[in-house]
């Protein structure tokens, strides 16, 4: 069965030579040779002035990745617990953002953080920035919500959430219910069930959504631009920056994207490793 | 020398309108094996359900040594269950499922939150790995273990917590019958050694013959007979329990007198009494309690129809009066042969009617029955 359809998956295989293998074999061709096409180091030498961008990367899609875990989890487990009503809705809500196009979504989002913007004016309103004033004797406008790395992370999470939700989710709701019943007939109190046979088996799903999450917010760019307002440049920006922008050195911008793919594989890596070591040392 | 331990007090149980208990009363004494047996839907694993606390009863009082525990959760009740599919703990090794239980803080007497010992806890493990013959299985993972295997380890990791009472449904249900005969012994030789309380659910009759020493015989959510296997099996209180457990002929009859009853218009001796004169019952006769005989000393006379070859005896149908029976014989009777029967006073069973009356114990359609029943063992599925 399995070798008679085989074949269907050749297209599929030449699909990702051409489209995938060989655009990255590109990249590292870019990324060892130099404008006038001879083979070289500079570009990784050269990218030593961007380590600030590199750790700034990494640490927002860290925090994006987070904040995605604390608030996707519970949302998970809360819709794989309650009722078919529950979840249909929360899905729907989940889902809905997503129809909307991602700059558009981004867009609103710098209305509302705008110095001027929907927040400032409700806080202005309910007296909240005059009572920051009072207390602290300062004598500010409005707050900085925009232009800042939490925006960039409000950005990503709200972008990304859903991938962190889905899986988690999906692990959740088809955890048997018997297993449930028979930690607690061995005495395990809901706590107990919840750290004891819920958490550990929905470890691979909590994997997979750190996965989904963390990698396209370390890659991120136009958020960060949008809502960072350039103050908050990550690595997308700076490879957009290197093939389209103004700073056009597209073998700088393929060395880089090369040495953000290691890191991010290597995390990975790491990360699923430390998964399985997890699912050990709950067993011993 | 027994005391009840759970008592289930007019239970009644009902999901969507359906009713799926109906009234139950039931006592359970301590030590003792109890099965409940019956089709399946009947409202066995609800009933087991309501004694572990995964269910509340609609209406109905359940009483654990006393006490009414409705509303005590399953974690805080001194009883454990052996799950129908196992339901081991897929990220735990096998060490790990049976210490489970004993990993879990306990609260003492004074509230505080009391941990078992690292040793005591192996002990305790190795101990119960030793009673389920599961030594040098400890750092198994369960996926990789067999059906009788994984059903050992949800024994050992109840057990391990020194329940009051065992709930057990259909543990055996998975297993090839050679390994579910061993099994059978295995679990009666464990609940005689831990002198537990067994609650069992199987709706394999000659299972609960083996094993219990009270067996609790259901229906349609309503307990149709209580007793000793012997007294279920020898004494049934309707068509449907001699139905269900073994094989029965239930013929109409009439009770013209203490040990008279009337069958076919012919009056036999019977060791029954208690029924109004001339009162319309069932008539119970076990197939291995018909006597063949010559045909001129016959009490009824028939004619073979089908024979049907089973090692220990021939399975033999009777057509008497157009009536159906089926009888165990050693002595081959060829088909189409007339036959003279002869059954002892002891032979008889009378029952007063019943919802069940005239719905089973005719053997008119054997055959087709024998496919079912050889079905069924063939996919022991619910
Ligand atoms: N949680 C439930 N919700 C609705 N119906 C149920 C539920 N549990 C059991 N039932 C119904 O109750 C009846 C008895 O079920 P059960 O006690 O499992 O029977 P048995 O174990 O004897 O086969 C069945 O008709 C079943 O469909
Ligand atoms: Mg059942």
């Amino acid at each position: 069965m399995k070798n008679k359809l085989s074949w269907l998956s050749i297209p599929f295989t030449i699909w990702m030579a051409i489209f995938v293998v060989v655009p990255i074999l590109i990249m590292a061709v870019y990324s060892v040779t130099s404008a006038d096409g001879l083979v070289t180091g500079e570009n990784f030498v050269g990218m030593g002035d961007y380590a600030v961008v590199f750790v700034r990367s990494f640490w927002l899609a860290i925090l994006a990745t987070l904040v995605c875990l604390l608030i996707g989890y519970p949302v998970a487990y809360m819709m794989a617990k309650e009722g078919q009503g529950f979840q249909r809705v929360a899905m729907a809500l989940i889902m809905l953002p997503m129809w909307m196009n991602f700059l558009l979504r981004t867009y609103s989002w710098m209305s509302i953080l705008e110095n001027n913007g929907l927040l400032n004016q409700l806080f202005r309103s309910i007296g909240l920035i005059s009572l920051y004033n009072s207390v602290t004797g300062s004598n500010i406008e409005y707050f900085q919500l925009l232009r800042t790395p939490g925006a960039v992370v409000l950005g990503m999470v709200y972008n990304y959430l859903p991938f962190m939700i889905l899986p988690i989710y999906s692990v959740i709701l088809k955890l048997d219910n018997s297993l449930l019943e028979a930690a607690q007939d061995l005495g395990a109190n809901s706590v107990n069930v919840f750290r004891k046979v819920i958490l550990p088996l929905s470890l691979p799903g909590v994997l997979s959504g750190v996965t989904m999450v963390f990698v396209p917010s370390v890659s991120t760019f136009a958020i960060s631009r949008l809502l960072g307002g350039g103050t908050q440049m990550m690595l997308g920006d700076l490879i957009e920056n290197q093939f389209l922008g103004g700073a056009y050195n597209p073998h700088l911008g393929a060395a880089i994207s090369m040495v953000m793919m290691v890191i991010v594989v290597v995390c990975m890596v790491v990360m699923n490793h430390f998964g399985e070591g997890e699912e050990q040392a709950v067993m011993l | 020398m027994s005391k009840e331990l759970i008592r289930l007090d007019r239970c009644t149980m009902v999901f969507d309108e359906d009713v799926v208990l109906d009234n139950i009363n039931l006592n359970i004494q301590d030590k003792e094996f109890l099965t409940l047996l019956g089709p399946s839907g009947c409202g066995k694993s609800t009933t087991l359900r309501i004694i572990g606390g995964f269910q509340m009863p609609t209406s109905g009082d359940v009483f654990f040594d006393g006490v009414r525990i409705n509303s005590v959760p399953p974690y805080r009740r001194a009883i454990n269950t052996v799950f129908q599919k196992y339901a081991l703990f897929p990220h735990l090794n096998v060490f790990e499922n049976v210490a489970f239980g004993l990993r879990i803080p306990k609260t003492d007497a004074n509230g505080a939150k009391v941990k078992l010992p690292e040793e005591e806890i192996h002990s305790r493990v190795m101990e119960m790995l030793e009673v389920v013959n599961l030594k040098g299985f400890e750092k198994r993972r369960t996926t990789a273990l067999s059906g009788g295997q994984q059903q050992r380890v949800a024994i050992a990791r109840a057990l391990v917590n020194r329940p009051k009472v065992l709930l057990l449904d259909e543990p055996l249900g998975a297993l090839d019958l050679k390994l579910r005969k061993d099994m059978q012994k295995e679990l009666k030789r464990i609940q005689k050694a831990m002198e537990i309380t067994f609650v069992y659910v199987t709706h394999d009759q000659e299972e609960a013959l083996a094993m219990s020493d009270t067996i609790v015989v259901m229906d349609k959510g309503c307990i149709q007979q209580i007793g000793s296997p012997k007294d279920i099996y020898n004494e049934p209180q309707n068509a449907f329990v001699a139905d269900f457990i073994g094989e029965s002929n239930i013929i109409d009859g009439i009770m013209r007198a203490d040990g008279v009853v009337e069958i076919f218009n012919r009056r036999f001796q019977c060791l029954d009494s208690g029924f109004e004169k001339d009162e319309a019952v069932d008539v119970v006769i076990r197939p291995e309690d018909v006597d063949i005989v010559p045909l001129e000393q016959g009490q009824l006379k028939g004619t073979v129809t089908d024979v049907t070859f089973k090692g220990m005896q021939y399975d033999i149908i009777v057509d008497f009066y157009g009536f159906k029976w089926l009888i165990q014989t050693t002595d081959l009777a060829p088909v189409g042969s007339n036959i003279g029967i002869k059954i002892d006073p002891d032979g008889f069973h009378v029952m007063k009617k019943s919802r069940y009356s005239g719905m089973f114990g005719d053997y008119s359609s054997y055959s087709e029955e024998f496919d079912e029943i050889s079905q069924g063992v063939g996919d022991d599925e619910e």
